[in-house]
């Protein structure tokens, strides 16, 4: 009994942190974005509340907070504003499932008169086994959350808009799941903490009695699947809808896209929403491809070994380990988002038809091709 | 294979359902509503004239024609997540060769499905 609310308590309050985790990167990117985008446009960006700007999202939070809040005569209201609500929902879900950092075990401990532990923290939301597939599922219900705005606003340019972007979510969904089926077939796994294992190490490749090993080449995924890599981080751009892809809020056209009608803390939720689809993309790219929470040429366990061996408990190595694993899945995700960021403002938008004919009939059949040489290349090494 | 945690991820829902509507509730409590309440402020956007379209005026068929499109070649795409993630098994069992013909199959006629969609002009945007 005192275990079961153990466990509850401390998976809720892990929950919530992640969540939050979530929501607090969302300021943070957003004045990355505006001051690095100053900086590519040789402007200033914001400088002027608080140090460097940084507390000018603070400013504009409270600023949202006062903004009146209304509805147009003929949005249908509860569709209007369930919509940024549910945004959050699918990018939060989906985004708790990927691993950050090894598992912690606390170790037993007594607290009035009951033995608590020992549990295992695992660093992500929840260990789910088909986590591939649970990732890429829940994160796609962001196209409904899409066409409720665009038909709650009632408005033709939100229609317009929100069916431009469902239509390309839904289209770049395939080139996107497509694109990882080499990648599931070479780790046989869906599972996002086993894939991460299996990249431990230095790469090593051997086929038809030959072996290429690198001392220093981590084994990571993208020396395994470069196509893949940029298949899958290019449809990436299309489903959060990023620039160059952000057909969606073409403003010479349509406005806003989907969100014209929105303003204040509802659009702000829709903002959260994108960058959460931003981190997830980024979270899964160096989860499938770059090793993960893995540091290159040290294994969890030879880091345990290192910290160890500077003097540390059991305990403490653990909680130490875990807090430098976590520290490098963070690295490798935030050079994933500078790099959206910097797409972002180097790139011209596509034009919607050259949008369509990208996914459709050029990474579509590359992720195919992808496919088949993978399988193949499996089969004839391992036979 | 563990199972699917429904309690966490329920949780997570249901909080962040009532964490959203909370916050369009102060939104809502402290922008408080102006004086202004006229028509013309609650009208959609429109450029500066009166609003001229309707929501419910025609679309493209042809985003119908994608979502169409879409759920055919997405639930091809998820049979082969079975097969990928057992191929290798497969391989160490010996049914290799079956199991990849059976699946070159399949992708034949994938491609000739996407082969035929586009010949038929099903994905040309004007």
């Amino acid at each position: 009994m005192g275990r079961d609310i153990f466990e509850i308590s401390i998976n809720g309050v892990k929950l919530l942190l992640i969540f939050f985790m979530m929501v607090q990167a969302v300021p943070i990117l957003v004045w990355l974005e505006r001051r690095g985008s100053a900086f590519i446009q040789n402007r200033f960006g914001p400088n002027r509340v608080g140090p460097l700007g940084l507390l000018q999202l603070l400013a504009d939070a409270v600023k949202f907070l006062t903004k009146e809040d209304f509805a147009p005569d003929k949005a249908v209201r509860k569709l209007f504003y369930a919509a940024p609500v549910f945004a959050l929902i699918p990018a939060a879900i989906a985004y708790a499932a990927i691993p950050m950092s090894v598992p912690f075990t606390f170790p037993a401990f007594e607290f009035q008169g009951t033995t608590w532990g020992p549990y295992e923290l695992k660093a992500q939301g929840y260990e789910i086994g088909v986590g591939i597939v649970f990732i890429l599922g829940v994160a796609s219900l962001a196209a409904y959350t899409i066409l409720m705005a665009g038909w709650g606003s009632g408005s033709k340019f939100s229609l317009l808009g929100a069916l431009r972007a469902s239509a390309q979510v839904i289209s770049y969904e395939l080139a996107m799941g497509l694109s990882i089926v080499g990648i599931i077939m070479m780790y046989g796994t869906f599972n996002l903490t086993d894939m991460i294992q299996a990249q431990q190490g230095p790469f090593q490749f051997s086929a038809f009695g030959y072996t290429i090993a690198s001392e220093w080449l981590p084994n990571w995924g993208i020396f395994y699947q470069p196509v893949a890599f940029v298949l899958f981080f290019s449809a990436a751009f299309a489903e959060s809808n990023r620039l160059p892809f952000d057909l969606a809020e073409g403003e010479a056209e349509l406005v806003a896209g989907f969100h014209t009608e929105y303003g204040g803390f509802k659009m702000l939720m829709f903002f959260i929403g994108e960058y959460g689809h931003m981190m997830i993309a980024a979270g899964l790219a160096t989860t499938f491809f770059f090793g993960g929470y893995g540091i290159p040429w040290v294994s969890t366990q030879e880091m345990h070994q290192i910290i160890m061996g500077m003097g540390f408990s059991e305990v403490g190595a653990q909680g130490l380990n875990a807090l430098v694993h976590f520290l490098s899945y963070n690295i490798k995700f935030a050079i994933f988002l500078w790099i959206f960021i910097h797409v972002r403002w180097t790139l011209p938008r596509f034009r919607y038809d050259q949008l369509m004919d990208l996914g459709w009939k050029t990474m579509l059949p590359w992720a195919l091709a992808n496919t088949v040489a993978t399988a193949l290349v499996i089969y004839f090494v391992s036979i | 294979m563990s199972e699917i945690p429904l309690g966490g991820i329920l949780f997570l829902v249901v909080f962040i359902a009532l964490f959203g509507t909370a916050l369009i509730f102060l939104a809502r409590a402290i922008g408080g509503q102006r004086d202004n309440n006229s028509s013309v402020k609650r009208d959609i956007y429109e450029c500066g004239i009166p609003g001229q379209e309707k929501k419910e005026s025609k679309i493209s068929v042809k985003f119908y024609l994608t979502a169409i499109l879409f759920i055919l070649f997405d639930i091809e795409i998820i049979f082969m997540y079975p097969w990928a993630i057992s191929f290798k098994d497969f391989i160490a069992s010996g049914l290799g060769t079956p199991v990849l013909i059976s699946m070159g199959i399949f992708i034949a006629i994938f491609v000739y499905g996407l082969w035929w969609e586009v010949k038929s002009k099903a994905l040309e945007w004007d």
